[in-house]
Parts: C-alpha cells; structure tokens; sequence
C-alpha cells in the first residue's frame, strides 16, 4: 500500500516499481476454474435441482419411502399375508396378534401366540383368549392364499404366511374377520392412485387455462381469473359433497373412483393455474424470450421450448404439495360415506367403519389405517418443501 | 376518501362473485336426475295410492318443481316470478323443505348462529394461539420449544380433523367425564337459559374449536415464523436493537408488523379451509350447525335446504373474506391506492 501511496501510477510497463506482465491475456487461464466449480457450472438445471434437493435431508427420506409406497402397489398381493375379502368367520373383531421373538427364554424367531374366541355373558364383550404355550413361528417367502395379481398373473407367493394352522392378525381384524393389515396395504392402491389421478386432472385444467390466461392476456385472463377467485371462496368440502351426491347411485364402483378422482381435481386447479398464470407474466418479460421471438420462433415453440420448461419445476413442486389434500380428500368424502364404495377399498372406506363411539372404544385398531394416511401425508409434504426449495437451483 | 371508494368497490365484487356462486351451487345441486318428489312419487304409486301421487303433483307445482332450471333458479334467487310471486333469497324467503316439511328458516334457523359462533370462535382461538408460538418460534430459531412447536404443526397439517374430533371425543370422555358430543349437555337440553347451561356449552365447544382450528394454527405458525425471521434480519431491526431499544418493542413495533401484514392477508386463505372442516367436525361430533342438515339434505335432494346451507356457508365465506380485506387496507396504505398483486 506504501509503495502505491508514494509512487505515481503510469502506464510504461518499464517504470519502476510498476511491473505489467507483457504476455497475451488470457481469461480462460486467469479465471481457471476448479474441477469441482466446472463441474457445478456446466451442471443442467435438473442436475441443480437434484444437487439441492439432496441437501434436503427429510426431503430425500421422504421422497423414498413414497417411492417404496409407490413401486409397492404393484404386488400388494404378494405384500399382504391375506386376501382383501378372505373373512375369517371364527376370528370377527379380533385384537392385533402381537409378533414374538422369544418364547419362555428360548429363541425362536419371529413367532404368533394362537388365539380363540370367546364371547363373556357378564359383559357381553368379544374376548380373544391367548394360548401362550404354543409359539406359532411366521413363515417367510412362502405359498400361501392363491391370488391373481392385476387380474390376470395367478400366483400364490407371500412375503410373509400366517403360520401353519394357525393365523397372523398383526392389526387384527374388521367385523366381517377380514385381515386389517392386508386390507391396509391394498387399501394403499386407491388411495395413492387417487391423488395422482387428482393432481394429473388439476394439472392439465390449471396448465391450460392458467397458460392461456397468462400468455393471451385480456378478457381470458380476466374470466380465468375471476373464476378463480370464486372457487378459491368456496369452501371446499361442502362443494365436494354436493358434488359426489350428484353421482348416480347405479354407478359401478370403478366408475364412481374415478368420478370422485375428477371432483377433487375440479376444485383444486385454481392455485395452479395462478401460479402458471404468474410464472407466465414474469417469464414473458425476459430478455431470452424476446431473442426468441425476434429470431422469429413461433408461439408454440416459445411455450413449449423457452416457458414450460422454466416453470415446470415450479409446478410439480406446488402439485406435491397439494396431494396431501386429495388423499385427506378422499379419505374425509369416503368416510362420511359419500365417496368410495365397497369393494373398491381405500384408507377412507377402511375408516369408514370406525366411525362410531363404540369402535373407538371396544376396537381401537379400527383406526390404524389413519396412520398410512397421516405417514403419506407428512411425507409428501416435506418431500413438497424440499422440491420447492430446490425448484429454482439459480437463485 | 379513498378508503370509502375501496369498500365501495369490494363490496361490489363481492355481491357479483356471490351471484356466481349462487348459479354454481344450484347447478350442481340439480345435477342428479330427478328430485325429491319423483323419488316420493315413484314410492306412493308403487303403494298404489294414487291420490298422495296426485298431491306430489300438486307439490311439484307448488314448488315449481316442474319449470325448468334456469327458471328454477332464478325463482330461488326471487328474480323472477315463481307460484308465490316474486319472492326467493333476495326477498328473505329461504324455501321450502321438502324432508322436514317446514320452511327452510325453521330447520336450521337455530343452527346459523351455532355455525357463526362455532366459526368466529375457531378464528379468534388461531390468531390467539398461532401468534405467540410463531413469535417464540422465530426469535428462538432451533430451540427445543421451536422443534416442538413445528413438529406439532406438522402433525396439525397432516392428521384428518375428523379423526382427531373422534379420538379427542372419546378420551376426553373417559380422562376427564366430559361428554363432549353435541353442543350441551342432555340435562339442560330442555331447560331454559342459565349461568350452568352457558358454562356446558362454552365446554362443548372447546373441543371442536381446537380439533377445527388445529391444521389452520399449524399452516399459521409456519408462515408467520418465516416471515418474523426474514423481518429480523433486516438492517432496520438491527438498527433499532443497536440504539438500545428494550428487546421486546424492537420486536413487537417493527418486525412483528410487518410480518402481520401477509399474515391477514392470509385470512382469505384460511376461511374456507376452516369452515370445510368445521361441517366435517361438526358431522362427527353432531354439533348442531349447519354440516348435518347439509350430509342429510344432500343425500336426499332437499334441494332449497341444500342450496340454502350451501349458500349461507359461501357467504360466511366471503363476508369473511370481505373484513379481512378491509383490515388489511386499514394496516397497509399502500394497499388502499395500488392494486393487489
């Protein structure tokens, strides 16, 4: 600092006390970059995005154990011990079957302890009387009950078998003695495709019309917006129940699923098509948008190669977290009794049975499947936080 | 001046967006086939009793069951003339339900008022609790009380109301003796007003207040402990404490504020979230508002008592949305001359 201080500044390279290197200036030399900063800059945006999403620690746990959930409900038939209608007329309403691993000391795996039924004429209750002096070991990777898988792969392999004679309850059973884990776990088919098919609904409305209020402008983007206003006054539940009153009552099950999957999906575009409408706005103003178009790009390529992809990553972030409201959806409609109908078997129509007093107080596991629901719930919404975060990796 | 021409406006929208909502509901009130009275009509003659079928008839008459429904409609409204002349929602004649056999006012007349108090008090009980725990969670970032408070709100978020409203019924009915289904306890059922009967209703409502207001607090307490934190950091914050300021001014008189002003913003938001789960909870819990007679009325296409139900809680609803509006425009200037964003 001195030495600048007293010597004055020149610009012959042969002053002293002021030295220029005299080389060629090379930018690319000076401005070397690490290998790990290449690596970073030369990144695609995706790339970006998973590199910040896997600092989401909960996120990434999260994401996994939804994709395990996911890639399950293929074979829930090989997952679930039982079939989804097999009842078991001698074991109604009984208690979950607690698995063991020792028994009076001894080692033996993971084991059941029988039970039998026994109704008790003091308090008329249904008692489940345990015989502990035979240890029922499970079977693992086994044959068990026959099943078609999708309809049309027979087959009879489980991942777990009650045991031998014997039987494996682990939540116990409904009134009709129909195993509660089993159906739990076909349960899981419905009630995760339901908000998929929700969201994919709500997807395509809000993209479309939050697409054309955002790029047409004028009296679209007036009447979208208006309507969006007045669904996002609505309370939603009493509009879907009005609406799923509305369905014929000689509806199939199958029809009535995907009927109830479109009402969740009518009303829940509105954020979406706010947040594409807004995305739009702002990204129509960017300068890589205005090359585009005096490059004489046409209207759909600057939509579907310079805007959708800019944004998209905004939107499957919101669309996470808006699943969690489809499947409580879902489970509230069908719960009340409005929503889907026996055979077809959600978390909802599971819970649909315990919706008295006298099931929460005499058969408490009644209520388990409320623990899959609240699990998948919290899941896809740290799993939403995460994506969101990580949706704009430049900023 | 202005603020006048604000109120002017919004009241406006809202009357025209009110409008909407009345043609929404009705649409999707007939879209099932048929109505009440085919159903009973179908039942009588298949009784053989041809002359209550006759009567039917002279119902659906009566009722102009048998105009079709954009006349229908506007008869409701009382914008055109139906059997008793000009006379619908806007004149204050509710219509007629054909389940109870008594007008709509007389059904749920009673259970308006529940549904207000039940609403109002589910409001005031969020801003109550979400404010303080979000301005403890946001000044103590990564304290155990801010795990704690986070961790509830999570589970707030993701657990069904309903099912919270059944398990809460039931153990507090065994810990505590308290009978918390319906809205008083049966002993007062008949009698008429009292200190006592007061204090069983108060105690009634506690717990669909806290199972209702539950997943609202929860997203309340999220946004506004972010917000508080992005106000702390600003330099204007750390000004006000560097000059001296006692700790708890510097916070409530700048930063909290600020933060106040997206947070009732936010009402708007959070009303028609409340009020769905209010009929939920209400439903399992059989309070008497109005969620019951909705289930009820909607399963047997009690059209005017549906499309009643279904207006008076769209118009909660937007009223609703209407006060927060005008709260904001009095805390935010910038809002009463701008457009909202």
């Amino acid at each position: 600092m001195t030495v600048m201080a007293t010597s004055p500044i020149t610009h012959d390279p042969l002053a002293p006390g002021h030295y220029v290197n005299p080389a060629p200036f090379d930018p690319v030399v000076s401005e070397a970059m690490s290998a790990s900063e290449e690596r970073f800059y030369r990144a695609s945006a995706m790339r970006l995005i998973w590199w910040k999403f896997r600092r989401h620690r909960v996120a990434v746990v999260s994401a996994a154990f939804l994709l395990g959930l996911y890639l399950m409900l293929p074979f829930v038939e090989a997952v679930a011990p039982y079939g989804l209608t097999q009842r078991h007329s001698d074991h109604l309403l009984a208690p979950p079957q607690g698995v063991h691993l020792m028994h009076e000391g001894q080692f033996v795996g993971p084991f059941v302890y029988p039970y039998t039924f026994k109704f008790n004429l003091e308090t008329f209750k249904r008692e489940y009387v345990v015989d502990t002096s035979r240890p029922q070991p499970l079977r693992f990777f086994c044959s068990g009950e026959p099943y078609e898988m999708l309809g049309f792969i027979e087959g009879n392999f489980h991942l777990v078998c009650p045991p031998k004679d014997g039987t494996f309850f682990l939540i116990g059973t409904d009134r009709l003695g129909r195993d509660l884990f089993s159906r739990i776990i076909f349960g899981a088919r419905i009630s995760l495709t339901v908000g998929l098919l929700g969201i994919a609904v709500s997807f395509i409305i809000g993209l479309t019309l939050g697409g054309l209020a955002g790029y047409m402008g004028g009296w679209v983007d007036a009447a979208v917006q208006r309507s969006i206003e007045i669904l996002r006054s609505l309370p939603e539940l009493p509009l879907w129940l009005a609406l799923s009153a509305a369905l014929p009552a000689n509806w199939s099950p199958i029809l009535v699923f995907f009927a109830i999957t479109i009402i969740l999906g009518l009303l829940d575009w509105p954020g979406l098509a706010r947040a594409v409408r807004s995305k739009l706005l702002s990204l129509r103003e960017e300068e890589f948008v205005r090359a585009a178009e005096l490059m004489g790009a046409s209207r759909a390529r600057i939509i579907g190669h310079h805007l959708v992809p800019n944004f998209m990553s905004h939107l499957i972030a919101s669309a996470t977290l808006s699943i969690p409201s489809m499947i409580l959806g879902e489970t509230a409609l069908s719960f009340l009794g409005l929503g889907l109908r026996p055979p077809v078997t959600s978390w909802g129509v599971l819970l649909n049975e315990a919706q008295n007093l006298a099931a929460v107080n005499l058969y408490p596991w009644l209520l388990a499947p409320m623990v899959p629901v609240i699990l998948v719930v919290l899941a896809f919404n740290f799993m939403g936080d995460g994506l969101r975060d990580a949706a704009d990796p430049y900023s | 001046m202005a603020i006048l021409i604000y109120i002017a406006r919004r009241a406006v929208t809202m009357a025209l967006t009110l409008l909407a909502i009345s043609a929404l509901v009705f649409f999707i009130i007939k879209l099932p086939p048929g109505d009440f009275l085919t159903n009973q009509i179908a039942e009588l003659q298949a009784q053989g009793d041809p002359s209550a079928a006759a009567k039917a008839e002279f119902l659906r008459a009566q009722y102009a069951l048998d105009r079709p429904v954009w006349e229908q409609y506007l008869i409701w409204m009382g914008l055109w003339s139906g059997p008793n002349g000009i006379s619908g929602l806007l004149q204050g004649d509710w219509g007629w339900s054909f389940e109870f056999q008594r007008p709509v006012n007389e059904v749920v007349g009673g259970a308006l008022a529940l549904t207000l108090v039940v609403n109002l008090a589910v409001v005031v009980f969020v801003h109550l609790i979400a404010i303080p725990i979000a301005i403890y969670s946001a000044t103590r970032q990564y304290s155990l009380g801010d795990y704690v408070a986070t961790f509830i709100g999570y589970i707030g978020l993701a657990t069904p109301n309903f099912l919270l409203a059944l398990i809460l019924l039931f153990y507090l009915n065994r810990w505590f003796g308290i009978s918390i289904g319906g809205l008083m306890d049966p002993r007062y059922m008949n009698e008429p007003m009292s200190g006592a009967k007061m204090s069983s209703i108060l105690s009634h409502l506690i717990a669909p207040v806290i199972v209702i207001g539950l997943s609202g607090t929860a997203a309340m307490i999220r946004r506004m402990r972010a917000n508080l934190l992005d106000e702390l950091q600003k330099q204007y914050t750390v000004t006000a404490r560097a000059k001296g300021m006692r700790p708890l001014p510097a916070l409530l008189k700048y930063p909290f504020r600020m933060a106040l002003n997206p947070f009732v913003a936010d009402i708007g938001n959070l009303l028609p979230h409340l009020v769905s789960g209010s009929v939920l909870v209400s439903l399992v819990l059989s309070l008497p508002t109005v969620g019951p007679v909705l289930l009820q009325s909607l399963k047997t296409q009690d059209q005017y008592l549906a499309g009643f139900i279904l207006m008076f809680v769209a118009v909660l609803t937007v009223v609703g949305m209407l006060i927060s509006d005008l709260l904001l425009a009095t805390l935010d200037p910038r809002i009463r001359f701008g457009k909202r964003g």
